[in-house]
């Protein structure tokens, strides 16, 4: 395991009234590509500019590379910020831009027009040094945000919501550039999205956040398979989080009906969160599955239909499937032991207002 | 159609800039080319390179420039202190900077002689701190900051405005690449707010570079600039072909200026400036 660069203990901020981190604590590995993923207002971009420098944290520290760099300038850190609205310098060109923080460090003028070249190359803008920014795209901003911020060398490379001003196909090209660049620059990438797909395409490492309270901390894989709440699994992907009861290990109760499970080690009788997956419901023949149900709606999504079947056991599901399923019609739903993930209620207070939060949003 | 409509919407200001700027110009211009029998003369013209003429040029220019560098120095840390304020309300902050303007000009000019005659409330308080009195009265000094004082909003608007519009994170972006505050000013600042430093200039010095009435006022007629040399000319030495050829050099003096200010603006707005 390579070594911890960025260490964040116990940190605390709020605007006023408004706390928006609380007693976070969080360390970021070298070579990492850490994605801070979370609503909007969850404290990911303030999490951001701490480690930048551009706010200071009200309670906590931020160790970077095993030094206490809290109250540091933001022009005194080793790492550099990719802006959300690119912040490219209007009245300079691309080359001009680029070398801005080169001419800081008073590089010699060949040197930096070797690193300009490279940085354009390592972008796919090669040729663009004597454009303005306001004659280029939105994705070509981006990309000259990002030659920006790499010609310093920086050992951390802070990217916030880059993508987010993006159309899809940009949007989806640029993932797979960042992630060649991560791979060829070597640095460690810390990237704030609210976009869960964005997260789990190009992460190591996803950090999910809400109401400034680290909810779980695992790969892609991890966050998106074992969820470790109703919270992460509503915002990972769309789930279907029923209430349910554990009557037994491997056995839970929902809306009276028993179905097969594999999680054990609850107390019986115990209320519980049971998070399905869509695309884990499976709609059978009527004759066939757990229990019946109506199809009630039916979305065409390019990839696959979303619908709404209403069971007979009163619960309504969402699916995803490729089959094609007309509306009113009667079908048979099964979900297969290993796709029902049981949680916990949550039980403390943090975990209640994650929950509030949770209902706020659906309102 | 939509051209016919706007071409009707324009008639009212061009019946205006006809009637009262581009005809009175023409009879300024051939009055400045002609002698009072009507024939055709640059004598008027070539008036400017006289001593006294060309004192009171030297004279208007060089106030005008200091009253401009000294409303540059008072705006832009204001205009930085009130961005870094992050005091949003903007009407507010306009309301505030124009309010003088909403006193009489003439009676703010005399507020001013009050304050710095001989026995004024000036040298009254020298007086009682027992330091010797100043003549601040009738000097250049007076002029400059009578002008200073009348044209102060419209240097401190167009800059506040251009400063206010600089993004944040453009900001942010040069100190995450390690810019100091003095880089960042010198590099982002002012490059970017060029346009509004060159409207502001452009509405300070040339009025001031006009200027005649705070020079009667607060110069006691001491002082001569070319403004009041023309003034006098159409008015007491009834020399109006003088007068117009004054004027016509006056102005193109300003249209030099305003074209150069008008090109660093530009300029910048390209990037072409360091």
């Amino acid at each position: 395991m390579s070594k911890k660069l960025i260490e964040l203990k116990s940190i605390s901020k709020s605007f006023g009234a408004c706390t928006v981190i609380e007693e976070l604590d969080l360390y970021i590995r070298e070579n990492e590509f850490v994605t801070l993923l979370g609503p909007s207002g969850c404290g990911k971009t303030t999490l951001l500019r701490i480690i930048g420098g551009f706010e200071t944290p009200d309670r906590g520290q931020v160790f970077f590379d095993g030094e206490d760099i809290t109250k540091l300038p933001p022009n005194k850190r080793q790492v550099n910020t990719v802006f959300q609205k690119y912040a490219l310098f209007s009245h300079m060109t691309v080359a001009e831009n680029i070398a801005f923080g080169l001419r800081i460090k008073k590089k010699p003028e060949d040197f930096i027009r070797e690193r300009i070249k490279y940085a354009l190359d390592l972008v796919n803008l090669s040729g663009f040094e004597e454009r303005m920014p306001a004659s280029l795209s939105g994705g070509q901003q981006q990309r000259i945000a990002i030659a920006r911020a790499i010609v310093n060398e920086p050992k951390v490379l802070l990217l916030d919501e880059p993508l987010g001003a993006l159309d899809l196909k940009l949007r989806q090209e640029m993932q797979y550039e960042l992630i060649r660049l991560k791979n060829e620059l070597g640095i460690t990438f810390i990237y704030v999205t609210h976009d869960q797909e964005e997260a789990l395409t190009m992460s190591d490492t996803i950090v999910v956040m809400n109401r400034g309270v680290i909810q779980q901390i695992g790969t892609p894989e991890s966050i998106y398979n074992e969820p470790i709440n109703a919270f992460v699994a509503d915002f990972i992907g769309e789930s279907n989080i029923i209430d349910g009861i554990m009557t037994a290990d491997r056995q839970v109760v929902i809306g009276g009906q028993t179905f097969e499970c594999v999680d054990t080690g609850f107390e019986k009788d115990q209320p519980v969160d049971v998070v399905i997956r869509p695309e884990d419901v499976e709609l059978l023949p009527p004759d066939k599955g757990a229990v019946t149900g109506k199809v009630t709606s039916v979305i065409f999504k390019g990839v696959h239909y979303e619908i709404q079947v209403m069971s007979s056991i009163g619960i309504n599901f969402l699916v995803q499937t490729t089959q094609y399923f007309s509306v009113d019609s009667l079908v048979g739903i099964n979900v297969i032991p290993d796709n029902f993930q049981i949680m916990h209620k949550p039980k403390s207070e943090d975990e209640q207002i994650l929950r509030e939060g949770e209902d706020h949003e659906n309102q | 159609m939509k051209t016919n409509k706007m071409r009707v919407l324009s008639i009212p200001y061009i019946v205006w800039i006809i009637g009262f700027t581009l005809i009175p110009l023409l009879f300024v211009v051939m009055r400045a080319v002609t002698d009072p029998k009507g024939g055709f003369t640059l004598a008027n013209l070539f008036a400017i390179f006289d001593p006294i003429h060309r004192k009171a040029l030297i004279l208007s220019l060089l106030l005008a420039f200091i009253s401009s560098v000294i409303c540059i120095i008072i705006s832009y840390p204001a205009a930085l202190i009130l961005k870094a304020s992050r005091f949003s309300n903007k009407k507010i902050m306009i309301f505030v900077l124009i309010l003088p303007m909403w006193m009489n000009f003439i009676l703010r000019m005399l507020s001013i002689q009050m304050l710095i005659s001989k026995n004024g409330l000036i040298n009254n308080l020298l007086e009682i701190f027992g330091m010797n009195k100043m003549s601040l009265i009738n000097t250049p000094y007076a002029i400059i900051l009578g002008m200073v004082y009348d044209y102060l909003p419209y240097m401190m608007l167009p800059i506040l405005n251009c400063v206010l519009a600089i993004p944040d994170d453009m900001i942010e972006a040069s100190k995450d690449l390690g810019a100091n505050r003095w880089y960042v000013l010198t590099k982002i600042m002012i490059p970017l707010s060029l346009t509004g430093i060159g409207s502001g200039v452009t509405m300070v010095f040339v009025p001031s570079m006009t200027e005649f009435v705070i020079a009667n006022l607060l110069g006691g007629g001491k002082i001569q600039l070319l403004g009041n040399i023309i003034e006098q000319e159409f008015s007491v030495s009834m020399n109006w072909n003088l007068g117009s050829g004054l004027s016509v050099m006056l102005m193109i003096f300003v249209l030099i200026t305003t074209l150069v200010f008008g090109r660093t603006a530009s300029q910048t707005d390209r990037g072409f400036v360091i």
